[in-house]
């Protein structure tokens, strides 16, 4: 059995640096979501030199769309991640602005961004349409940000505990299970396609 | 039947098909679990299968994305309906998307503006059929966009007909991770540009465990692909292949490619 492990956020960068891809880790502590809109709104902030309203550094950044209520307190109802791949252009330049950082999504990231993450941070997949059992480990909603955007475009600040498996999809040492299934898929393929 | 009992069957069949996934569907998960040997392939199995069941328990949507509603109808043509049927489906949608509730999903395709309620033009998607009998059957599909995204189609030639199954492999090997695996993929064979989409999400509501020897095979060749649950690798790539025809014309062949991710959720009431 592979270890599992529990990482705490705001992100320790040496904790971080010691993930290798292929391990388990539960998630415990801050997380911000952000997709598409938000992923550009952030690049035009940093471009602009203007401050974020929040900490993006040694943060986990969750590629999530969540389904929200409010019920006095916003509530998240379901939110499990969405494709990550969107999000690649956008990470690969806001990664020049920060020195260390997390990523919750699914599907996995470019060659682009794993070669951005080198050194500074990691990527971790949790499993896609899991929106249900994400929600169960997202304690409170601490805030929202960019509200004008959308429910889910918005950057919602969540506390988590225990928010997992996820799979350390990308490590911070160049290494990505998407790299290496990509290539025996490709190969597979080749073979496929001279069967059928 | 009243306006109102269509309105509120809409709620009630998203609400089963947001929150509890079908029999079928559900068997093909756990057997897929069963057999699984790699240990990340498993791992995510089993996430979706706690999800499933944390969904049904706590009421709640299984995927934050819940989806585009599409709804088909089966009108049968004895029936006589004296008040407005597809008003009733998008005010039905309206109030599936307050109570369930629904994430709004539903913007305009070149200004992006979201109305919050999952209507628009031509939203809800509403296909009517005209079938034998005086009932009225509704089925509901709220349609994610992760796996939407990766559905292809392909006017191939009348001398392709062997290709056919190389290219369904194809669209699901540049699909990778990203519609969720494991999948089901609807294939639509045959009739028009258009018709043979429509044949290829028709394909999606069909039992997913009954496939015939054509639809194995390229499972089979699907499953060698090694992509895996959320593209991380095993032998778990597609749950199902499920091919609709319809005739075309002599000089065309268009297939359709309709990628569903795991929750293909779709919920059935008869009226009447």
């Amino acid at each position: 059995m592979r270890k599992m492990k529990e990482i705490l956020s705001p992100l320790n960068k040496d904790d971080v640096l010691k993930l290798k891809a292929g391990d388990i880790v539960y998630v415990t502590g801050e997380i911000l979501t952000a997709r598409d809109k938000a992923h550009i709104r952030i690049l035009e902030f940093l471009q602009e030199g203007k401050e974020l309203p929040f900490e993006l550094n040694c943060r986990i950044v969750y590629h999530c769309g969540p389904l929200m209520k409010k019920e006095g307190e916003w509530v998240a109802v379901s939110a499990g991640p969405t494709t990550s791949a969107r999000m690649n252009a956008s990470t690969k330049k806001i990664l020049e602005k920060i020195d260390c950082i997390g990523i919750i999504g699914k599907g996995g990231m470019d060659e682009e961004v794993v070669r951005a993450l080198n050194g500074k941070g990691i990527y971790l997949a949790y499993t896609g349409g899991a929106g249900a059992l994400a929600a169960k480990a997202i304690k409170r909603v601490r805030g929202v940000h960019w509200e004008d955007l959308g429910m889910a475009e918005a950057v919602w600040v969540l506390e988590v505990e225990k928010f997992g498996p996820c799979i350390v999809g990308i490590d911070a040492h160049g290494n990505s299970l998407y790299s290496e299934i990509s290539k025996r898929v490709e190969e597979n393929f080749k073979k496929v396609i001279s069967k059928i | 039947m009243e306006y109102d009992d269509v309105k509120s069957t809409i709620v009630e069949l998203f609400r089963k098909a947001e929150t509890e996934l079908g029999e079928d569907v559900i068997k093909a998960i756990k057997k897929a679990y069963e057999i699984e040997e790699n240990e990340i392939a498993k791992n995510q199995l089993k996430t979706i299968l706690d999800n499933i069941d944390a969904a049904k328990k706590l009421k709640v949507p299984i995927c934050q994305d819940t989806g585009l509603p599409i709804v088909f109808v089966e009108l049968g043509r004895e029936l006589c309906l004296d008040f407005d049927l597809k008003k009733a489906i998008i005010e039905g949608v309206k109030l599936a998307t307050k109570e369930i509730p629904l994430r709004p999903n539903a913007v305009d395709p070149l200004t992006r503006e979201n109305p919050g309620n999952n209507v628009g033009l031509h939203v809800p998607q509403i296909n009517i059929d005209f079938v034998e009998g005086d009932k009225l059957k509704l089925t509901v599909m709220p349609k994610g966009a992760g796996s939407e995204n990766t559905s292809a189609l392909k006017m191939m030639l009348p001398s392709q007909v062997n290709e056919i199954p190389k290219f369904v492999v194809e669209v699901v090997k540049n699909a990778f991770g990203k519609p969720c695996p494991p999948i089901f993929v609807g294939v639509g064979i045959g009739s028009t540009f258009d018709g043979s989409a429509k044949l290829a999400k028709k394909a999606l509501l069909r039992d997913v465990t009954v496939m015939d020897e054509y639809e194995l095979r390229m499972l089979e060749a699907i499953n060698d692909l090694g992509i895996g649950p959320m593209g991380l690798g095993g032998k778990t790539t597609a749950l199902a292949v499920l091919v609709e025809k319809g005739y075309c014309h002599t000089a065309s062949l268009p297939v359709a490619v309709n990628i569903q991710c795991w929750a293909n959720r779709r919920a059935s009431k008869v009226l009447g």
